[in-house]
């Protein structure tokens, strides 16, 4: 398996870029040549040099210092959010698909509600109700995608329990835990990682949006899409301030969903590929 | 029909319970944003004003109730303004916005979902779909700032904020509609492939009718059911994605109004704009359903066939 994703040319890019982005924000404080958030009056709004890579922003700010550390804003919380929805989703889906009965019904009618309504909704009515905060966005969008994961989990559990070896390895009296190990696990895990790559460019789009309109990470701290929204003081004298967070997040995104569509072929040969 | 009013009832029971549990109190909050300082007596009075000393599921009762018939109470933050006149005020310039990028997405996605099912694996597909790669990639905001910066500050074309004339509606309708093009051309292009291998397309190329018939009447057709149901929840999609256009073009519309409240902590805005958003879902699906029927009389007569 593993040597599948490796053999594919695009997963393996897209890979190493966001293990190298994903490291680059780790080791922001050793990479950056500046504080991200210290402004400086008299040097605002700078084109690309040595001592600023990137140039700075209205505030006098470096704009590489701010795209690292934006890394761990930007990235690190989609991540957090992406790990906590699919574990949960996975965990809740597993009980429901085992357990059937009164529990999975009612489980089932609540996520069939959520998955009718479009995320954007969601979303934006729990951040309007909680208010603005980066937790609070983190929240909004485990609540809007975690239906997703409970009900393909809930699915694949409900129709391996029927596949003839599991029901040879029930008749054998496996242990309860070997069956799930060996059995259903590999299968569930391989369904989650690939919605879950999938969703993370949506995630990273959502979180970024809601920065850049204030409702998610709060000011001086960098944030790729708050960075965008810097940059819009400055639209009509300085455009150029824009390309660099913006083209970020694109490759990010890009990134993601290349990844995503690379595992879903990898993991999961069964599916015929006719996505774009 | 039943199950949407059951959905839309505990869609208010929700915003109604959400906005209840919050640890901050109502009448402090509406104390704050008018810039009074809070003492004992005045949060007393307000919450008589506001009825909040009465027991949760009463006032429940009495908001929905006047809910339905359009009183969504008062503003916090402007007491001479009523959250109805608020969204009356604001709800043209949104749906304006909305029903241009509609009919954009509409008018670009069937001819590139189908020209991009037809010519699969030409070069035609392949810049289709690389537009849909990049369109899915591109931060929604990002997108309207490139556009802001080309045609209002280069070229000078068209105004870059507000909306007193259509031209102002051009760039925010591009923008908004692009954000979920790539969805839609996606699933006409697939569906396309789908039905192509259909055996009454084959018929109908056997009948001699001309390709041109085949693709735009026979194919398309009977491809469109799926995209149909996608633009129940497009329509919807659209009005709450016009939250981040307006605030960057500056539209005084539902989406502004919506995060003006937001910061302000405006609660009765807030579940009106909630309360809404549910309804025009429900509607929107509703119309589609019966769209659906007239496109595809199968679904009209399901049992006469079985």
């Amino acid at each position: 398996m593993t040597q599948r994703l490796l053999n594919n040319k695009t997963a393996l890019i897209c890979l190493i870029l966001l293990s190298i982005i994903c490291l680059m924000g780790a080791f922001a404080p050793f990479l950056a040549p500046h504080d991200p958030n210290l402004a400086d009056v008299i040097n605002t709004l700078l084109p690309m040099s040595g001592e600023y890579p990137l140039g700075t922003d209205y505030l006098g700010r470096c704009i590489y210092s701010r795209l690292l550390f934006g890394v761990r804003t930007t990235l690190y919380y989609s991540l957090i959010t992406m790990v906590i929805t699919a574990a949960v989703g996975a965990l809740i889906g597993i009980i429901s698909g085992y357990l059937r009965g009164k529990v999975d019904a009612l489980i089932m009618r609540a996520c069939e509600v959520m998955l009718s309504f479009p995320y954007e909704i969601i979303v934006l009515s729990i951040v309007g109700i909680l208010g603005p905060g980066i937790g609070n966005i983190i929240l909004a969008n485990f609540i809007a995608k975690i239906a997703w994961y409970v009900r393909i989990v809930r699915g694949s559990v409900i129709s391996f329990n029927h596949k003839n070896y599991m029901l040879y390895s029930k008749t054998v009296k496996s242990p309860q835990r070997f069956i799930f190990a060996k059995h259903l696990a590999p299968n569930i895990t391989a369904e989650v990682i690939i919605l879950a790559t999938l969703d993370l460019g949506w995630i990273i789009l959502s979180i970024s949006t809601l920065s850049f309109l204030g409702l998610g990470v709060q000011p001086p701290t960098a944030e790729w899409g708050a960075m965008l929204n810097d940059a819009k003081e400055v639209l009509f004298s300085n455009p150029e301030q824009m390309i660099v967070p913006g083209l970020a997040i694109m490759v990010v995104v890009a990134c993601c969903n290349l990844l995503g569509d690379a595992l879903r072929d990898v993991l999961d040969p069964r599916t015929e590929h006719k996505q774009c | 029909m039943l199950g949407a009013c059951i959905t839309l009832l505990l869609v208010s029971f929700i915003a109604f319970t959400m906005v209840n549990l919050i640890p901050a109190d109502p009448a402090e909050v509406a104390l704050r944003v008018n810039d009074t300082t809070p003492s004992e007596e005045a949060i007393e009075e307000i919450r008589i004003k506001l009825g909040l000393d009465q027991p949760f599921l009463v006032r429940y009762t009495h908001w929905l109730s006047a809910s339905l018939q359009g009183d969504f109470g008062t503003s916090f933050t402007n007491a001479n303004r009523s959250v109805f006149g608020e969204l009356a005020r604001s709800f043209p310039y949104t749906l304006t916005l909305a029903g241009i990028s509609l009919v954009l997405l509409i008018a670009v996605s069937i001819p590139l979902g189908v020209l991009s099912a037809v010519y699969k694996d030409h070069w035609l597909d392949k810049i289709v779909r690389t537009f849909i790669f990049a369109s899915t990639a591109m931060p929604n905001f990002w997108l309207a700032f490139i556009l802001i910066w080309f045609f209002s500050i280069k070229l000078y074309w068209l105004p870059s904020s507000g909306a007193t004339s259509w031209s102002h509606y051009a760039l925010p309708s591009i923008t908004l509609c692009m954000a979920y093009i790539a969805t839609y051309i996606r699933l006409i292009r697939n569906s396309m492939l789908d039905t192509m291998q259909d055996n009454y397309v084959s018929y109908a190329r056997a009948r001699g009718l001309s390709e041109y018939q085949v693709i735009w009447k026979h194919l398309l057709k009977n491809s469109l059911q799926t995209s149909m149901t996608a633009l129940g929840i497009g329509v919807v999609r659209l009005i709450a994605g016009t939250v981040v256009i307006e605030s960057i073009f500056a539209i005084p519309g539902l989406g502004r109004l919506a995060l003006s409240a937001i910061f302000n902590r405006d609660y009765p805005v807030i579940q009106a704009y909630i309360l809404v958003m549910g309804c025009l879902f429900v509607l929107s699906n509703l119309i589609i359903d019966i769209l659906q029927t007239v496109i595809d009389p199968r679904l009209k007569s399901e049992g006469e066939y079985q």
